[in-house]
């Protein structure tokens, strides 16, 4: 193990892996910050719609997040093709695809929505008043920023900053398929090592590494946060205002033109490229689609899309049944003991989706001679590896509405004459029950969009829509880079829409992620 | 000292400020009282520079405000629910107006321990503010506002979160504390009793504009107008035709103060001008009878008129349901045009 951990090519990866994750993160945090500001602060036409768009690609399944980037800024960007015709040069003059900017950029697109609603969510709450009393004691607009507004900003922007550096620093899908062979984080080297280069001592080395380097930071951030908590008292009254004034007015319009292009261009681009076919304008990449197979996937696209609706119906089936059973224990056993199981089933949102994936690869290799049948070939796997990246999902969203339920409509129940179980059933169940589906939902989005620990466990003739459009985003021609774009497109659809549902639902009584 | 000409604030559609004109002079302690909604702390947050005027102007010592930003006023604001610092604690919050001026270490500390021991806060600097009861985030609050030495102190309803009783001792506590300091005070309120006491002018605000500004007494004695009158809780009020040194109000004949001359009138009729006589000309039958400890308040109901209120300071009220009759001192008979 210290023989692999001293090799040059480690230190390389993992050198790489920490600073595009920081990076990516101050990048995502300056672009954001005034958004979060405008969206707090402000109210204007289209806010609601806006704030609710905003987060969709924060639910984008990274193999759409890398295909919209390749369709803006690959070789076969709209961007391109206009300036091959306008300048007349040669073949696509803007070649990022491979380039760390492209990296960077899917970061911030990725990962806008976490800073826009944590740091904004705070802002919102934080009342205004406290800008003006520093004002009226002498501060000038900048220095009421440094001495309030930021000090009681600061553990939400650290907050936010944390979540994007752990989904950075676990970057997978966006990388494997902007990065090229140049870019690789742990990730990425733990996919290649195990799936090209078929050396598992190695990929679990580096798993090791990933876990331990995840663990650490989870530690500081807690310690962290625990240092800078201040109570706020919530400002009493909505704090959002119609901007005055030509200055405001321009500040709003700037931040949230800078926005609509930032998160809007990349889909746009996607959209265009998956409706030109031909030369031309149609619905020919969608027709393939259920066409007959195709030279790159060696199957009818239809089969992954059937595929993955099938997994997702499973493992969101699996995820509500076990996260019931889990929130009810954790919701009950107050003591420590329900505290360790919460935190084991937080785990694999510490860890990563593809360190899932290679687990089970490894883990149940191992079990292989305990049990009757050989788990990796049996096509329950996915859904079961998927429906373990849900489940923290659906605790987290269970689990705080059940214990906000007040134990006197239990008892009140029972004197009306009602035995636990029907007490549960009828004052318990109803009242999470918005929570599970809000759960069910997400469960069911992360499914299928669910893309590093699938391309570890699936097997080659029953790939999902994500593995579809990777598989045909690595072939060349304009067919099937065509069919690629129409199938994220799809998935897109699904995948935004099932989110924007959850979002509509949560606006009630069920609990926060 | 502050000169307000034709102020006027807009939110969006709504005039918040209508053309406001107001003058206080140095060492002054103005009231301002009002309905919710009628433009009151709308009024402070201009003359403080955070709000934009739609129109008007507001000029300190003959300078006008314009272009001036709230930092650059040296003005004091204390808000309603106090809006204390949540990371500093109560010194911290006390010094924050003396750090952001650049006074000396030294200089701000005797400062911060003069100021809290003036507010009976005393040896407080250290504490957390959410540590605090309600009356003393408010002490808090005041000095933080008090230690800069604003030349204008602004208060928006200060008082107002705080239950009766301590409101009561609060307000004779600023009353003394303004005295002793001969502060220029701008104070807002919606309690008549806090206006009442705390401001040598009362100005009472209805839709943006000020409807009334009086004289503290004057304008409990004699309320400018009947928005005033029934805004301090003076709520007999009717048209009634005036002739030959009397009035006829629905409720009866009532005496008018001498010099009233004829004709159609808005009369207020005082509650607690009124003293039982039999045979007097205001009769009624007690619908509603409350014991307040120095007096009792009735609601009489009289034939064909509105409900009557009396306040009645005599001995011996009669009991629910009987019948009374009253005669008025006609100094307690205003007539409001």
């Amino acid at each position: 193990m210290v023989d692999v951990l001293t090799r040059p090519f480690v230190a390389q990866v993992a050198w790489f892996t920490l600073w595009q994750a920081v990076v990516s993160t101050v990048m995502t945090v300056g672009l954001a910050l005034p958004a979060a500001y405008v969206f707090a602060r402000f109210s204007f036409p289209g806010r609601r719609l806006l704030g609710a768009l905003a987060i969709v690609p924060f639910v984008l399944p990274t193999v759409v997040v890398g295909a919209a980037f390749l369709a803006l800024l690959g070789p076969r960007s709209p961007l391109n093709e206009w300036l091959e015709t306008t300048l007349g040069v040669a073949r696509s003059p803007l070649r990022l695809e491979h380039t760390i900017w492209a990296i960077l950029l899917a970061h911030v697109f990725y990962n806008y929505a976490i800073v826009l609603r944590i740091v904004g969510g705070v802002w919102a709450q934080l009342d205004p008043r406290l800008t003006d009393a520093a004002r009226m004691l002498g501060a000038s607009r900048w220095a009421a920023f440094r001495q309030v507004t930021w000090p009681l900003l600061r553990p939400a922007v650290a907050s936010a900053a944390s979540i994007v550096f752990l989904f950075t620093f676990t970057s997978f899908g966006v990388i494997l398929l902007l990065g090229g062979p140049r870019f690789a984080t742990l990730e990425v080297e733990i996919y290649r090592q195990t799936a090209q280069l078929l050396d598992l001592p190695v990929a679990a080395t580096l798993s090791l590494l990933q876990m331990g380097s995840l663990l650490a930071l989870l530690l500081l951030y807690s310690r962290y946060q625990q240092r800078l908590a201040v109570a706020l008292r919530p400002a009493p009254s909505p704090t959002a205002r119609r901007p005055r004034g030509a200055s405001e007015w321009l500040i709003v319009g700037g931040v949230l033109a800078m926005t609509v292009v930032l998160l809007g261009a990349p889909v746009a681009a996607l959209v265009e490229r998956s409706l030109s076919f031909g030369g031309g304008y149609g619905v020919g990449n969608y027709a393939a689609l259920f066409g007959p197979a195709s030279t790159a996937l060696f199957l009818p696209p239809l089969r992954a899309i059937g595929n993955s609706l099938v997994f997702a119906a499973i493992a969101c089936l699996v995820c509500l049944v076990l996260g019931l059973l889990a929130s009810i224990v954790i919701a009950r056993w107050r003591g420590l003991a329900g505290q360790a199981f919460d935190a084991l089933l937080m785990l694999p949102l510490g860890t990563s989706a593809v360190i899932v994936g290679f687990g089970f690869i490894v883990g149940f290799g191992a079990l292989g001679g305990l049990l009757p049948f050989d788990l990796r070939t049996s096509p329950l796997l996915i859904p079961l590896a998927h429906a373990l990246v849900a489940l923290p999902f659906v605790v987290r969203a269970v689990v705080p509405v059940m214990r906000s339920i007040d134990g006197r409509l239990r008892e009140a129940a029972a004197i009306l004459g009602a035995s636990p179980a029907r007490a549960w059933r009828e004052v318990d169940l109803p009242l999470v029950g918005r929570a599970l589906l809000v759960g069910g939902g997400f469960a069911f989005a992360v499914s299928l969009g669910e893309f590093g620990a699938t391309l570890f466990i699936a097997r080659p003739d029953a790939p999902t829509m994500p593995l579809a459009i990777f598989r045909l985003l690595s072939q060349p021609g304009a067919l099937a880079f065509g069919q690629a774009m129409a199938m994220s497109v799809l998935l897109m659809a699904v995948t935004a829409l099932a989110v924007l549902l959850i979002d509509r639902f949560r606006s009630g009584a069920a609990g926060q992620l | 000292m502050l000169r307000l000409d034709g102020v006027s604030v807009r939110y969006g559609e709504v005039l918040a400020l209508d053309a406001v004109d107001l003058a206080i002079a140095g060492g002054e302690r103005l009231t301002v009282l009002g309905p919710s909604g009628s433009g009151k702390s709308t009024l402070l947050r201009a003359v403080a520079g955070l709000e934009p005027l739609a129109g008007g102007s507001i000029s300190w010592l003959g300078r006008d405000l314009a272009g001036v930003p709230p930092h650059r006023r040296g003005f004091g604001l204390m808000f309603q629910d106090y809006v204390l610092f949540p990371h500093r604690d109560v010194g911290q919050n006390v010094a924050f107006g003396l750090r952001m001026r650049g006074d000396r270490q030294a200089d701000m500390e005797r400062r911060v321990a003069e100021v809290l021991e003036m507010v009976g806060l005393a040896g407080y600097g250290r504490r957390r503010t959410d540590e605090l009861s309600g009356g003393e985030q408010q002490r808090v609050a005041l000095a933080r506002a008090l230690a800069p030495s604003p030349g204008l102190l602004m208060l928006d309803e200060p008082l107002g979160a705080l239950d009766r009783g301590l409101r009561r001792r609060l307000t004779e506590d600023l009353d003394e504390l303004f005295s002793r300091l001969r502060l220029t005070i701008l104070y807002v309120t919606h309690d008549q009793e806090e206006a009442l006491a705390l401001g040598q002018r009362v100005a009472v605000m209805r839709d943006g504009r000020i409807d009334a500004l009086q004289a503290a007494e004057e304008l409990w004695r004699r309320p400018a107008t009947e928005f005033a009158a029934r805004f301090l809780g003076l709520a007999n009020i009717c048209s009634a035709v005036v002739s030959a040194g009397r009035a006829a109000t629905p409720w009866g004949s009532v005496p008018v103060p001498g010099g009233t001359p004829d004709g159609e009138r808005r009369v207020l009729l005082r509650p607690d001008g009124f003293t039982p006589v039999a045979g007097g000309p205001v009769c009624g039958t007690i619908e509603a009878r409350h014991f307040r400890g120095e007096r009792h308040h009735l609601r009489l109901a009289v034939r064909d008129a509105p409900p009557l209120v009396v306040h009645a300071d005599w001995a011996d009220v009669p009991p629910l349901g009987e019948r009374l009759c009253l005669d008025i001192d006609p100094r307690s008979v205003l007539v409001l045009d």
